[in-house]
């Protein structure tokens, strides 16, 4: 896999409306100007955001002075080490688990999913929430849907769940809720973000008022975009403005897909299934709220309170010694990049990965891999 | 996992939808979807789930990028494969059943 050189790429973007495109690239860079700090950093929380930047050659197009930087977005990605454990250790009692197909190779303390199914456990990938149904309707046997993914995917763990399950079909929910990291990640001195690109399909859930709270709590500006490339530019010149102006607010930039309110009935069905707790994201922080676990009612159809999981059996082996020099919690916090990893496409490649940001297609290190998103080559638009 | 995909509406059987994705026919819940859905209609599937009915007179700028990267015949690119995956409803990996 070859690293397209991301200058040619936006030479050959096949913009819709290569005028605008244009137009609002100046724009970056008459308001990186305007603001004067030699360095304004904001912030995207979105793997899909990532791969536009990254696949369009954006990065190639802003001022040498706009740092974006790729927050907590990988829903793969920050799914905690202990909780891959308790997939695996599940697996390795013979329970059948059903999960997304980015999961397997997101590494344990010492095992993967994908190491598991290489020693007999019996994994299966699915696409949808509802085929974790099916397949439980097939074996007959026990399966624990290891359910991943941020909210718009909560959702659709929720909708089945409220559907009625199968008897023999738990769930371990690693679930995550973006909002909460949000207040993590802008507290973090060292990130220095001056503001945040929000993602549109989750905001599609949430809706955009959801972010009015951070706005006053923070003093940071946030704006929802979409995921054409002139979705994303067009996010990134209000963004700038708002932090020139220094007058933090919310503006919502992607109203075909995002309202204020959002998919009510969508979050009727995640706050009934689902309740927020705090816990770890990987490599990052205890997230306050920001682990989605179910609530009392549907504790019976808990993988946790149903199987005593044996995590104790995972520690006889020794963890890989690469993954002490592995700094996904870095690139996630959005304090380093990963040009700043010793082990980037050396020792972790996508083929061979260290670290869940080179394992999931979302990941920042995967995406910098294919399309080569390295920001020093600013300021040549 | 963050990138839902738009499709039109070909027919509905209760709250299952048939979704037409660029010639692709998939079935689609309409659970979790925020207003009533018709035949004709578009909507934003994720994991299986409509999350939002696009209103029609903004379908053309939602479509362009999902039609941008289908064109492309790369099979590695990152992106456009998280699409078809998305579309064909196979996840990232190929299911093994062992």
């Amino acid at each position: 896999m070859t690293s397209p050189d991301p200058r040619a790429a936006f030479r050959e973007l096949k913009f819709r409306d290569p005028v605008r495109a244009q137009a609002m690239v100046e724009a970056l860079g008459r308001l990186t100007t305007e603001i004067g700090r030699p360095r304004v950093s904001v912030m995207h929380v979105c793997g899909s955001h990532e791969q536009a930047i990254a696949k369009f050659g954006l990065r190639a197009t802003f001022p040498r002075a706009l740092n974006v930087i790729m927050g907590p977005g990988c829903p793969v990605c920050i799914t905690d080490t202990p909780e891959v454990d308790e997939g695996v250790a599940l697996a390795r009692q013979g329970v059948h688990i059903a999960t997304y197909g980015d999961m397997l190779r997101v590494p344990g303390t010492v095992l993967s999913l994908a190491d598991a199914q290489a020693d007999g456990a019996k994994i299966h990938v699915i696409y949808s929430a509802g085929q974790a149904v099916e397949l439980a309707q097939r074996l007959g046997e026990p399966v624990v849907f290891f359910a991943t993914g941020f909210e718009t995917t909560a959702v659709a763990t929720a909708a089945i769940i409220l559907k009625g399950l199968p008897d023999n079909l738990s769930v371990l929910s690693a679930h995550k809720y973006i909002p909460p990291v949000m207040e993590i990640v802008a507290e973090m001195p060292e990130t220095a973000v001056e503001g945040f690109l929000a993602a549109g399909h989750a905001a599609t859930i949430t809706g955009w008022g959801v972010f009015e709270a951070f706005v006053e709590r923070h003093r940071l500006p946030v704006v929802v975009a979409g995921f054409e490339p002139l979705d994303i530019l067009a996010g990134l010149v209000k963004l700038l403005e708002l932090v020139r102006d220094g007058e933090p607010r919310v503006v919502n930039m992607y109203p075909r897909c995002v309202t204020k309110d959002g998919n009510l009935r969508a979050q009727e069905h995640l706050w009934r299934v689902f309740r927020p707790v705090g816990g770890r994201w990987r490599g990052i922080a205890h997230v306050p709220n920001g682990n989605l676990r179910l609530q009392d009612a549907y504790g019976h159809l808990d993988a946790r309170r149903r199987f005593t999981i044996d995590l104790a059996s995972l520690w006889d082996y020794a963890p890989p010694a690469l993954a002490q020099s592995c700094i996904c919690g870095d690139i996630m916090a959005g304090i380093k990049s990963p040009a700043d990893c010793t082990l980037f496409g050396k020792e972790c490649t996508p083929e061979r990965p260290v670290g869940a940001c080179m394992v999931s297609s979302e990941g920042t290190c995967k995406i910098w891999q294919q399309y080569g998103g390295h920001p020093d080559l600013g300021g040549i638009a | 996992m963050c990138l839902g995909v738009p499709g039109k509406v070909v027919a509905i059987d209760g709250n299952c939808a048939t979704v037409d994705f660029w010639g692709v026919r998939r079935q689609v819940l309409l659970d979790v979807v925020d207003e009533p859905v018709a035949v004709g209609d578009y909507v934003l599937n994720h994991v299986g789930y409509a999350i939002r009915r696009i209103p029609e007179s903004e379908i053309g700028e939602t479509l362009a990028l999902f039609e941008q990267l289908l064109a492309q015949d790369d099979a590695a690119d990152l992106m456009a494969g998280d699409v078809r995956s998305e579309i064909a409803g196979t996840g990232a990996a190929p299911d093994d059943e062992s």
